[in-house]
């Protein structure tokens, strides 16, 4: 296969990748849009191992470590629970990142390419450094993630003491490691400077992380999503590959967008995300500002009271959080739904961004249980419809329906886009306890007139509720 | 040991109301009670003794056989005070009481070492308490039955038709007061398509009057009217006045007024003079839900329905019993809710606990102690005074390409300059080679900005799950490492090193090769309609 060949097989890749994101814009086409995904990953291998590029000798051991890693791959995505796709996608972002370091660092030792001027070499250099940098912070941020995640280590952020102090000390080493390793000329010299390098970064990746509360992982996840867009990036810059760069710049954004609809979501700041170790300024369990304690009682509901309300409700919409895939209720739920449609009542759900792990996770839960997708709704699409609510159900959920975002400006969440639940004509929300949610914050729809709590597991309190529906 | 619970027949002249129906005494039993009924006491009601036999009551003969053994007595009315005599001593009365207006009662129900719970006396305002506020259901039955009241005496139509001999308008009801027994009129009236108005002292009833179909009516005069707990207070001398004005335009107006003002403790305020009811077209009807307390209207004759000046003024004290069936069911059912409350074991005891406020506010007399008044809940009334500091903070809108609003210009230029000046040092320093490169890169961020744009929220997994997938295209740099052709004279190039970390970069990215576009698939597989 000829060089030029090559390239415009590179090109058809580029727009199959293309092509594969925009077909998720609808259930319906994100199908066909992972098809051609595949077909541009199969055409960019195939054009480069028969290209120019790759010698005979070389295929016998692509084809073993594609194997190799193909049967893990496919393995891990056969084994792999819905409720643990944040652990792997997790994962799977420390191997780009790994596999972005070493190819920077052969790239870096590979003596056979030769450059016309010495700036271009320098370029190169600067390409491999930044390279390696991302790779390595990937790598290791994505590792702490995943342990994070995956509950090897507590969700509790570590906070050490002027952490600012010390990531902008290591901003600073790297840069000044830089410098030098554009001044060395011996191989080895560089390499060493290289690995010092690639510490530091190591260990800013893990403390970047490890000061982030459990509670901000879906940011975390679409940080470091974007994190190895762009590490892909650099590794194109390196090779002088535009295929590797327009995919890395397509991953990058995407990863930078998710993040960026995250900290909406969530009402934190953009800026501090990206610099890492954010959401820790209002750590400490904020009192609320006043002092107020939301006034008022809470009233309990029992199961069966709750599947009479269900049946002569003409409207419901669910409000599911994290607490119903920890109880694995989703199943349950669905039941629920199915019983309540076969018996003409319109169930919708009522889906907020950061609900679940990383971003779009609770649908995915609710796919897998059968749910259909086309009432599954974001929360711009549902909010202005909960005036016309009867029933308004929150399993497991906290700070996503708390009214005092809205209500209370000195609330650590005031200006966080919350689900209004509160303006249906009844909620109910399920819930272990009276404990307050990730922020820390108490939530006066607890204590609202038209709210009851189902107190109990969600999975048992739901089994309840279904056999009522059904007696 | 279970108790029973005895529910005697009604003696009020005119009660049909029974404290229990058959429905509540099969959940009454199953709380681990013993449930006796006097002979005929729901009959009234149209629940008859084999109904109560059939939910597993048993049938007494008589009142003071029942009055004699039952542990607990359920009734609608105050007992009298031969009731009281035939009471076992130590018993549990539950029912209306109205301590205040019966001092004489109180004192025989001390006598005989009762503990009574009267279901008049419940603080309203704890929102716990709302299941058994007897008070409420039976004002919204009265509400009801006071507009068919109105209907059955009023010559025409309550909607607008327009029938083939000419257009009918609609009748106009005015009601005073949106308490309760007025909101329920409200709805009622509206419901059968009526033109409704309302007022109220309180002024944030307005809602409540609007969302039932009424039209809020406001007194030309600033002054809040709500007297804690839900209820209205006395107004001043020249809210007074203009009330009254807004009352004779009204009246005058209306075809149908219903009033339901009341203010606890005092005579019922005289809304409706004589000359008011003189201004109002022959025919019109005004119900007056006060008439037990004195009426709203100088001319209503409490429990008759009267003509004056051609108008009907029905000032019936009975209309829940005219509803008999249906206040019975409510009525018992808020006793029932009670009940629950007293008996959280469900074995069949009660425990009349204090510390909790509902009942601790409905206990007047504790094992012949008095107990009433109560001391005001502990509760600050929740929802007494919104804070002024409470404005809602709206959140920043919109979905798609950013925020909904456009970037405020100073911003913007700070973006743009910031840009220009990097394009400018790319420009000076770096070579062409580089530049094609950095072309595409800018380009592919931008196509890569627009397309995830799109992408709908509910894939945002199966999008990171794919993108994951397609950053292992990074094996395309390990593989054009592994054994490149080598041109003439490279020899010194460390290829063992390079295979061996070429080859582990390939099957790392090969696992997110597969793994992604395999978990992606079987994400998306799981999305149907």
């Amino acid at each position: 296969m000829t060089s030029s060949l090559a390239t415009v097989s590179y090109i058809g890749a580029t727009i199959l990748f293309i092509l594969s994101l925009g077909g998720l814009a609808h259930p319906e086409t994100a199908r066909r849009g992972n098809l051609f995904g595949i077909a541009g990953m199969s055409i960019a291998v195939l054009a480069t191992v028969f290209g120019p590029q790759v010698g005979m000798g070389g295929i016998p051991w692509i084809v073993i470590a594609l194997v190799i890693g193909a049967a893990v791959g496919l393995y891990a995505a056969k084994k792999v629970q819905m409720t643990q796709m944040p652990e792997l996608v997790a994962l799977m972002h420390s191997l780009v990142g790994l596999a972005a370091c070493l190819v920077g660092f052969a790239s870096y030792v590979d003596t056979s390419l030769v450059f016309p001027t010495a700036a271009e070499k320098t370029i190169h250099e600067v390409e491999i450094y930044v390279g390696i940098l991302i790779g390595a912070v990937t790598f290791s941020g994505s590792l702490v993630a995943f342990a994070k995640l995956s509950g090897k280590i507590g969700g509790k952020p570590l906070l050490l003491p002027a952490r600012h102090w010390l990531n902008l000390a290591g901003l600073i080493l790297v840069i000044l490691l830089g410098r030098w390793f554009l001044n060395t000329h011996s191989i080895w010299a560089g390499m060493a400077l290289l690995l010092v390098m690639t510490l530091i970064a190591l260990a800013f990746g893990v403390h970047m992380v490890m000061a982030i509360d459990g509670a901000d992982m879906p940011v975390v996840i679409s940080m470091l999503n974007s994190y190895s867009g762009w590490a892909a990036a650099a590794t194109g810059f390196m090779l002088g590959n535009d295929l590797l760069i327009v995919v890395g710049a397509l991953v990058g954004s995407s990863g930078a967008i998710l993040s960026y609809i995250m900290c909406r979501a969530m009402n934190r700041n953009f800026v501090s995300v990206i610099a890492g170790g954010f959401g820790s300024g209002s750590g400490a369990p904020a009192a609320t500002a006043d002092g107020s304690e939301p006034a008022g009682e809470v009233t309990s509901i029992s199961a069966v009271d709750t599947a009479d309300l269900l049946r002569d409700a003409k409207n419901i919409v669910i409000v599911p959080g994290y607490g119903m895939a920890v109880a694995q209720a989703q199943h349950v739920v669905c039941e629920i739904v199915n019983v309540l449609r076969g018996q003409g009542v319109a169930v919708r759900f009522a889906i907020h961004p950061v609900a679940g792990r990383m971003p779009g996770h609770m649908n995915v839960l609710l796919a897998e249980a059968k749910v259909p997708y086309d009432i599954v709704l974001e929360m711009d699409e549902i909010n202005a419809d909960f005036p016309e609510t009867d029933v308004a159900i929150v399993i497991g959920a906290n700070d996503i329906v708390n009214p005092a975002a809205q209500e209370d400006p000195g609330s650590p969440i005031a200006g966080m886009p919350v689900l209004e639940v509160w303006k249906a004509r009844t909620s109910i929300v399920m819930k272990r306890s009276m404990a307050s949610g990730y922020a820390g914050v108490d939530n006066p729809l607890f204590y609202k007139e038209n709210n009851r709590m189902l107190f109990g597991d969600a999975r048992k309190m739901l089994d309840e509720v279904l056999g009522a529906l059904s007696a | 040991m279970t108790l029973l619970i005895g529910v005697p027949k009604e003696t009020f002249a005119g009660e049909k109301r029974v404290a229990t129906v058959p429905e509540v005494v099969a959940k009454l039993i199953k709380l681990g009670f013993s449930v006796a009924v006097e002979s005929g006491a729901g009959a009234a009601a149209n629940f008859s003794d084999d109904d109560y036999r059939a939910a597993g009551a048993e049938v007494s003969p008589g009142s003071a056989e029942l009055l004699g053994r039952a542990d607990i007595v359920f009734k609608v009315r105050p007992p009298t005070l031969d009731e009281v005599g035939m009471l076992r001593e130590g018993a549990t009365l539950i029912g209306f009481v109205w301590p205040a207006q019966h001092p004489e009662l109180m004192a025989a129900l001390q006598a005989r070492k009762t503990t009574v719970l009267a279901i008049d006396c419940l603080p309203r305002q704890l929102s716990r308490a709302q299941k058994m506020d007897a008070l409420s259901s039976m004002a919204g039955i009265s509400g009801y039955r006071a507009v068919v009241e109105a209907a059955n005496a009023f010559g025409r139509f309550f909607n607008g038709q327009i029938t083939a001999a000419g257009k009918i308008p609609p009748a106009k009801v005015f009601i005073a007061g949106a308490g309760v027994a007025g909101l329920a009129a409200i709805g009622t009236a509206a419901n059968l398509g009526a033109v409704v108005r309302a007022n109220d002292t309180r002024a944030e009833v307005a809602d409540q009057v609007v969302s039932l179909g009424g039209e809020f009516v406001k007194v030309d005069y600033d002054e809040e009217g709500s007297g804690g707990g839900g209820y209205a207070k006395v107004m001043s001398e020249g809210f007074q006045a203009a009330q009254r004005q807004m009352y004779a335009r009204e009246a005058k107006d209306a075809d149908i007024v219903i009033t339901t003002a009341l203010i606890p403790g005092k005579p019922a305020p005289k809304l409706i003079t004589a000359e008011m009811v003189q201004s109002m077209k022959p025919g019109s009807v005004i119900v007056d839900l006060a008439a037990e307390q004195g009426g709203n209207c100088e001319l209503t004759v409490p429990g008759e329905a009267v003509v004056r000046h051609g108008v009907t003024i029905i000032g019936y004290t009975d209309l829940v019993s005219r509803l008999a069936r249906q206040s019975s069911t409510l009525y018992s059912n808020n006793l029932l809710r009670l009940t629950e409350d007293l008996c959280k074991a469900k074995d069949g005891n009660i425990a009349v606990n204090f510390e909790d406020d509902a009942i601790r506010g409905l206990t007047v007399i504790k094992q012949g102690e008095l107990t009433w008044p109560a001391p005001p809940p502990k509760l600050p009334a929740a929802s007494a005074k919104p804070k002024a500091s409470s404005a809602p903070i709206t959140a920043p809108k919109g979905h798609g390409h950013g925020a909904g609003a456009p970037m405020p210009v100073k911003s913007l230029a700070i973006v743009f300059g910031v840009g220009a000046l990097l394009f400018l040092l790319v420009g000076l320093y770096a070579p062409a080679s580089f530049l094609t490169h950095f072309t595409v890169f800018v380009l592919a961020c931008f196509v890569g900005y627009m397309v995830v744009w799109n992408v709908t929220p509910s894939l945002h997994t199966p999008l990171m799950s794919v993108t994951n997938a397609i950053s292992s295209i990074i094996a395309i740099g390990a593989l054009v490492q592994i054994a490149p052709p080598l041109a003439e004279g490279a020899s010194d190039r460390p290829g063992g090193l390079i295979g061996v970390l070429a080859f582990v970069a390939i099957t790392l990215t090969a696992v997110n090769m597969f793994g992604g576009f395999a978990v992606t698939r079987r994400m998306l597989a799981m999305f149907r309609k």
